[in-house]
């Protein structure tokens, strides 16, 4: 498996998980769990996402999610998940 | 269907709004990547034949660092800031073919060359290990400094002057203090930029992955990558939710923050060794600070509690640091060198400067503090009338902290032509800006001027 994550971060507006979750299901990655919450007022969403059937680039994702979050006044990003597990599991 | 183990290892959202909190807010970075090259098998009795040895052997090995740092870099969503090359001492791989300083600068601009094609910001090497004695060709290559470092740009110079096996080289000591000057003078229409990439050790270690002293020595294999990781800033974040906290909670919390963040750095180096085929070599645990609003380690001795870096009780706060950092960061990586510690450049870090200009922190003080942390006497500007005597017994007290020690302990002062006590310098990015700073005006001519080496201490009796 070749997980990432995606996270959204930023003011809430209607229709952010529907146009994240439509854009990974057309590229063929599936999405292992969804968490939200809210911190300081800004919605935080985070995604586990399995890449390993997908046939677009790691790049490509990176910037179609970076687009989409930017038509919805948000910050989107996708990262390999090792970062964060090196940081937060021994 | 997600198996129960796997949900249990599963990330969870505090956690990666915490670590990209850190990249995005608190300038997490990985410092550099740093490929270490040996140049052993390019040296030849032809000078134009090592030159060309030395372009080839450069771009075959390098030739995807710096892709390979920002592709790692985009995919963990954390900044790969610098991509470098540090070679075999060039004083070494001259050593044949070098009759004079000018056939050095020859080796100089091609290497400064090489790095340009391949896009890294610095090469560093342009070295002569010296801790025993000077050869030749050693002497050659450290006469050859000041107009390598005036006509080069992203060449970086150092020279190891002792060592607590050898003692100290006090002729080289002495020959540094010209060189410095020299070096100053030459590039004064940049502030004397050219000694802000020359720097003079005692101890320097072989794998160092940051500049200006970094050169792959001779104990390394053909090639190999480092990494440096950083994050001031993210420990003085974490401190701010523990302030008036006893030591205990202290150290466990920078220990704590250290290991995260080197277990990042671990992370893009073994990926980096992976992509470029090269073994991985060490991580060098440091905080190293930035001009950047935030990234600064005089921030994190605030936090600890003193007004400014300086006051009394500096030194131990940063003793502490130091420790904390190496501690937590041990474990965290399965190899560990360099020079790993606490930097405290002045020029580099925004809260120094505030220290000096605020008169809470001399010379003589960070004399003091590089006794127990990273380094040493870094990125201090000085004024340009300074006696090269007087630089030279800058450069041996340092020495002597580090022979004593057996730390590893460095000078890179910048005498800047034409400024005074009170002037300020600029030298730009990540080099940052400074003060420049009073020296002693009491002589050490007589001293400095006797010649010969300091014997290696003795390591019995430690008082």
């Amino acid at each position: 498996m070749k997980k990432a994550i995606i996270t959204v971060v930023g003011k809430d507006v209607v229709g952010i998980i529907a146009k994240t979750a439509a854009y990974l299901a057309k590229s063929n990655v599936n999405i292992l769990d969804i968490s939200q919450t809210v911190v300081q007022d800004y919605f935080n969403m985070m995604m586990i996402v399995d890449l390993s059937k997908t046939k677009k680039p790691f790049d490509a994702i990176v910037a179609d999610l970076s687009a989409i979050g930017r038509d919805l006044g948000l910050e989107v990003r996708c990262q390999r998940s090792e970062i964060f597990e090196r940081m937060h599991r021994v | 269907m997600i198996s129960g183990n796997f949900r249990k290892a599963m990330i969870n959202i505090s956690e990666v709004i915490e670590t990209n909190k850190m990249i995005l807010e608190e300038n997490l970075d990985v410092r550099t990547i740093t490929m270490g090259i040996s140049l052993l098998d390019c040296a030849d009795s032809s000078l134009e034949k090592t030159c060309g040895n030395i372009y080839t052997k450069l771009m075959r090995l390098a030739k995807d660092l710096v892709r390979t740092g920002d592709d790692i870099g985009r995919e963990f969503g954390i900044p790969v800031v610098n991509k470098r090359i540090s070679i075999t001492p060039a004083a070494i791989v001259g050593s044949a073919c070098c009759k004079k300083p000018a056939d050095f600068v020859k080796i100089a601009k091609t290497l400064d060359r090489a790095a340009k094609k391949l896009g890294v910001n610095f090469i560093g090497g342009y070295s002569a290990i010296v801790s025993k004695g000077m050869t030749p060709a050693d002497e050659l290559l450290i006469r050859s400094i000041p107009r390598a470092m005036a006509c080069t740009e992203r060449l970086c110079s150092s020279v190891n002057v002792g060592s607590t096996k050898t003692g100290i080289d006090m002729d080289a000591v002495r020959l540094m203090g010209d060189i410095i000057k020299e070096t100053a003078r030459l590039t004064k229409d940049n502030d004397s930029l050219g000694c802000a990439k020359l720097v003079v050790l005692c101890n320097a270690p072989d794998d160092n992955p940051f500049m200006a002293g970094a050169f792959h020595g001779v104990s390394e294999g053909d090639c190999v990558v480092n990494v440096g990781v950083s994050g001031p800033g993210v420990v003085n974040h974490v401190l701010k939710s523990i302030r008036g906290a006893s030591f205990e909670v202290l150290c466990e919390t920078i220990k704590r923050t250290a290991f995260k963040i080197t277990r990042v750095g671990q992370l893009v180096a073994q990926e980096a060794a992976k992509r470029l085929g090269v073994p991985f070599g060490i991580i060098d645990l440091s905080l190293a600070p930035t001009p950047a609003v935030g990234d600064s380690v005089a921030d994190i001795l605030r936090e600890i509690g003193l007004e400014h870096p300086g006051a009394p009780g500096t030194t131990a706060a940063l003793a502490l640091l130091n420790d904390q950092v190496k501690k937590g960061g041990v474990m965290a990586s399965s190899y560990v060198g360099g020079l790993s510690g606490a930097f405290i450049p002045v020029s580099e870090d925004q809260g120094m400067i505030d220290a000096v200009d605020a008169g809470a922190l001399t010379i003589e003080k960070l004399e003091a503090m590089t006794c127990v942390c990273s380094v040493g006497l870094d990125m201090i500007a000085i004024p340009g009338d300074t006696p090269a005597s007087s630089i030279a017994g800058i450069i041996a007290d340092e020495a002597a902290i580090g022979m004593v020690n057996q730390k590893t302990t460095a000078v890179r002062v910048i005498p800047v032509a034409g400024k005074k006590v009170g002037d300020t310098v600029e030298f730009g990015g990540l080099l940052g800006h400074a003060p420049v700073m009073r020296v002693s005006p009491f002589s050490c001519e007589a001293m400095v001027g006797r010649g010969g080496r300091i014997p290696a201490p003795i390591h019995s009796f430690k008082n």
